[in-house]
């Protein structure tokens, strides 16, 4: 018999929290704009509102709240937005409609909708109404003009509430004057103020009369979330239709004057760079051709189209210069990674020791539309057009290459094409800003795909090692140590963390080393439970890949808690439960179960996985059916991976409050899909230099034919949670973490690298990497359907 | 320079330019209509699918000297004019019914595929199921799968 048993879970009081009573009495402070219609903003410059200190709701060995539990990542991000949270205005136009420019990022998250409903929640106006565009590059902005760590909706609920509210407030003020009526009893509906005779006045009409002559400031008390009628519904994407009609504009659908396609022959190498071109005078009297110079990166083509620039790339003779990874391979690199590994440090020898290491390679974050800028560069100005997460960096940067000063630099945020962390950084805008300098014309740069493949940005390989002791029935201790090829973190999301990363309990970390303190919980109550990063290599072109560390993480941690469960005869669903820290989590992970329908019959070389993440304010449990059975598994479908299926995934998730449900369901549902990828069919592979992968055919995401065939996405719609945490990256880990579980329960082999397939055959012939891209086939009339 | 014509969306189009251009550069940089999407230009990603005379395919692979004057190419912007009725094609109202793109990027392609989808489906008298949806190549990466299923099966209802 074990000395000491893990008891059950208690329960917390059942009291709705006190946080969330005081936040719908808690009066704002907002700011009135002199203007010449109503503009208003908000100040925040307070005590966070989220009480996110947890309450240890277990007792056989807690652990102490890790950092992120108490000051994560969010809270990093939100914090440094605050000071020019001010910044950002709501205006009420005269035709009735209310604008706001939101200095984010709209890659396909939804948050132009969801930032619409929740103007039109404090304004009882049509989400419709409100007018929702992203913001240029504004310097003045700072910190808060940065899209990452699904901090978008978190960071900018309140204060766009409170700006939106007290317009409201005003013009009520303003129609109370003209309708000679007292305020309580006006009604405010779809932009019409109307007073108890039946007479009304249309924002339009109001808004000048509202207007503030002077700047000042003014209380404003929220809307109570128990009225909420917009926050909390399923509402489609504002820009649906504009989506299935082709109306939707990318950079590259741009018509700006003279921009002709661009596109950079690019060298065999990672990061090779070019020497000397031998043929100019023929590239540039090929067809179409206009320009050809050689940049930092390559030698630019400048042509009537992009295929008649891949033409010229292709043709190019250029010498190049060695890239930064030449010769070098995985396991080369692999060599280097464990060196830089930090020791793990309990001592062996209470109860059991278990221990794991797994191998993460490197994954790509390519999004459908490649990398892609438009630059019109001037003799002492440029306009730059492109997606960016942080244009603030991209305009500083711009500049400096450039020689202008930033306020010289106009930086348009377009909406893009997927990003997954890609788009963080800002390497096409910054090319094509030296090649319309170089070349004296304006310029639509495009990667080809290939280039956005080999060359662009990667989820960095990593290793992942744990150690647990096991005494009894409990865990004394769970250490985790994540050791990993650099990741590079973009220059505005840097600063905005050393800005404010001393206030992580623990503080002065590097920058990599905050996002992963801030962002790593252990969910569990395992004793002295400990998370670090070492990061060691620097020659790659990486970014934070959606959840970033999370994903290669959680399967580590998971498949561990699984070993744990096994070795202590427990259920791996029931052990969760059991040891979860809080009761909040614990629920999730009980409704997983139950409607995962968790320890169900299942044939042979099938299996049930479950995972947990707590993240992002939030918990997520995903429970998977994995067939692994021969049939299954060896399946032959055209250029493509098949392997392991995933048949059925359970996902519940609770994000704190829930602005748009249906565009939360949308965000786990490609987490799911990014799951599936990153544990089963997809990497890069280094060879001699540089990655193999040069397409869709050669880098196996989820397809059709992957995705599993029954989802089901549940979103807890009532939260103890106070304020919307955050969901763009929310469906990744938990997932990774369950299905490499199920593969464990169904095959009975533990993997110790990650994609599974990651060392089997090439299913593809690799394409050249001189020429650089892959040209196009001639025979697409062959294969209509 | 040689010159071609056919039938883009309903309107028979000129452009001069070197035989070997492909298609989909054609359609979008000198004819300015920019639906289908570059994704691969290896016909691997199929962003760039739309119709020619009614069947799918792909123009990133198609020469423009390939294209003849009889020859009807519809892109996305053109799909609601070969449903009768209405403003919007069934396919793109089950998509605006789900709520299925996030990004949009791949969007138009993967709507002209399910269209051809269901129409070679009831060609072959076959189901439009789980495994006639897994045929289709489309790529999307923001993983939207499971909605485009739902809406393909919706839309294919109504056509």
């Amino acid at each position: 018999m074990p000395t000491h048993r893990a008891t059950t879970t208690r329960s917390r009081p059942t009291a709705e929290p006190a946080h969330r009573a005081d936040v719908k009495r808690r009066s704002f402070l907002g700011l009135l704009v002199a203007a010449p219609v109503l503009v208003t903003a908000a100040e925040i410059g307070r005590q966070t509102l989220f009480d996110s200190v947890p309450d240890a709701s277990a007792v056989a060995l807690p652990s102490a709240p890790q950092p992120a539990e108490l000051y994560d990542l969010l809270d990093v991000i939100r914090d440094s937005a605050r000071p020019t949270a001010n910044l950002i205005t709501v205006k009420v136009n005269k035709d009735g409609t209310v604008s706001f420019a939101i200095p984010r990022s709209e890659n396909g998250q939804g948050i132009i909708t969801s930032t619409q409903m929740i103007i039109a929640e404090e304004m009882n106006l049509d989400p419709d109404q409100v007018v929702v565009t992203l913001a240029d590059a504004r310097p003045e902005l700072v910190f808060n003009q940065l899209t990452g760590g699904s901090s978008t909706t978190f960071s900018t609920y309140t204060p766009i509430r409170v700006a939106a509210a007290l317009a409201q407030g005003r013009l009520l003020g303003a129609a109370a004057n003209e309708l000679d009526q007292d305020v309580s009893v006006l009604t405010s509906r779809q932009g019409l103020i109307t007073g108890p005779n039946g007479k009304s006045l249309p924002f339009g009409d109001l808004t000048t009369k509202a207007a503030a002559p002077v700047t000042e400031a003014a209380n404003v008390v929220l809307k109570d979330r128990e009225k909420f009628t917009v926050i909390g519904k399923a509402r489609t994407k504002s820009d649906a239709l504009a989506m299935v009609t082709g109306k939707k504009k990318f950079t590259t659908d741009l018509k700006i004057p003279d921009a002709l396609p661009t596109v950079i022959c690019r060298a065999p190498d990672l990061n090779g760079f070019p020497r000397s071109v031998g043929n100019l005078a023929a590239i540039r009297a090929m067809p179409g051709v206009t320009d050809v110079v050689k940049v930092g990166t390559g030698v630019a083509v400048r042509a009537k189209t992009y295929g008649q620039c891949i033409d010229a790339v292709n043709a190019l003779e250029v010498t190049w210069a060695a890239g930064t990874v030449s010769g070098e391979d995985d396991e080369s690199v692999l060599r280097k990674l464990r060196r830089g590994e930090l020791p793990l440090a309990a001592p062996k020898g209470l109860g059991t020791t278990l221990e794991s290491e797994h191998v993460f390679y490197f994954r790509s974050n390519s999004s459908l539309e490649t990398n892609c800028a438009i630059a019109d560069v001037r003799a002492n100005s440029a306009t730059i057009w492109g997606p960016a997460k942080s244009p603030i960096a991209a305009q500083n940067d711009i500049a400096r290459k450039l020689g202008i000063p930033q306020n010289a630099v106009t930086f348009h945020v377009m909406e893009g094409g997927g990003s997954f962390g890609r788009k963080l950084f800002y390497d096409a805008a910054l090319e094509a800003a030296e090649v319309s300098q170089a070349m004296g014309k304006p310029v639509k740069l495009m990667w080809t795909r290939s280039d956005d493949s080999r060359q662009g940005r990667v989820h960095p390989m990593a290793t992942t090692r744990i150690r647990a002791n096991v005494t009894g029935d409990a865990v004394s201790s769970f250490e985790i140590r994540h050791t990993s090829v650099a990741t590079e973190v973009n220059p505005g999301l840097s600063e905005a963390i050393t800005a404010t990363a001393q206030k992580v309990p623990g503080g002065n970390l590097t920058v990599s080393e905050s996002i992963f303190v801030t962002t790593q919980v252990t969910p569990y109550n395992f004793g002295v439970s400990t998370n670090f990063l070492s990061e060691v290599d620097m020659r790659f072109n990486t970014s934070s890949m959606r959840n970033i560390y999370s994903p290669d993480v959680a399967t580590a941690r998971e498949l561990m808690v699984d070993r744990i469960a096994a070795r202590m005869g427990k259920d791996p669903y029931e052990f969760r439960s059991e040891f979860t820290k809080l009761e909040r989590w614990k629920k999730v992970v009980d409704r997983a179960a139950k409607e995962a329908d968790w320890g169900k019959s299942m044939a042979d070389g099938t299996a049930q996985g479950i995972g947990m993440h707590v993240e992002y304010k939030g918990v997520a449990c995903a429970v998977v059916e994995l067939d692994c059975r021969p049939e299954t598994v060896n399946r032959e479908i055209r250029s493509a991976r098949t392997g392991p299926r995933v048949t059925k995934v359970t996902y519940v998730v609770d994000v704190g409050l829930v602005i748009n449900p249906r565009g939360v369901r949308a965000q786990m549902m490609g987490g799911i899909n990014d799951a599936l990828a990153m544990t089963l069919t997809s990497s890069l592979h280094l060879t001699d230099g540089h990655f193999v992968e040069a397409s869709w055919d050669n880098y196996f995401y989820t397809r059709q034919w992957n995705t599993p065939p029954e989802m089901n996405i549940i979103v807890v719609d009532d939260s103890d949670a106070p304020e919307p945490g955050g969901v763009g990256e929310f469906g990744v880990a938990a997932t990774c973490g369950a299905i490499a579980c199920a593969y464990v329960r169904a095959t009975g082999k533990t993997p110790s690298y990650f994609p599974l397939d990651h060392k089997d055959p090439l299913p593809f012939t690799p394409y050249p990497t001189s020429p650089p891209v892959p040209p196009s086939p001639v025979n697409g009339l062959e294969t209509t359907f | 320079m040689p010159n071609h014509t056919f039938k883009l969306n309903g309107e028979t189009v000129d452009v001069e330019v070197e035989d070997d251009v492909r298609l989909l550069w054609v359609i979008r940089d000198l004819l300015g209509v920019t639906g289908p999407k570059y994704g691969c230009g290896i016909n691997v990603c199929k962003a760039c699918t739309s119709h020619i005379n009614g069947k799918a395919f792909n123009p990133c692979s198609v020469p423009v000297g390939a294209v003849k004057p009889t020859d009807e190419v519809t892109t996305i912007e053109g799909l609601a004019d070969t449903a009768p009725g209405g403003d919007l094609h069934p396919m793109q109202q089950a998509w605006i019914d789900n709520d299925v793109a996030q990004c949009g990027y791949c969007q138009p392609g993967q709507i002209m595929a399910a269209v051809a989808k269901v129409r070679q489906c009831r060609a072959e008298g076959r189901e439009v199921d789980d495994a006639a949806i897994e045929e289709l190549r489309n790529i999307c990466r923001c993983g939207t799968y499971n909605r485009i299923r739902e809406a393909i099966k919706a839309g294919a209802e109504k056509m």
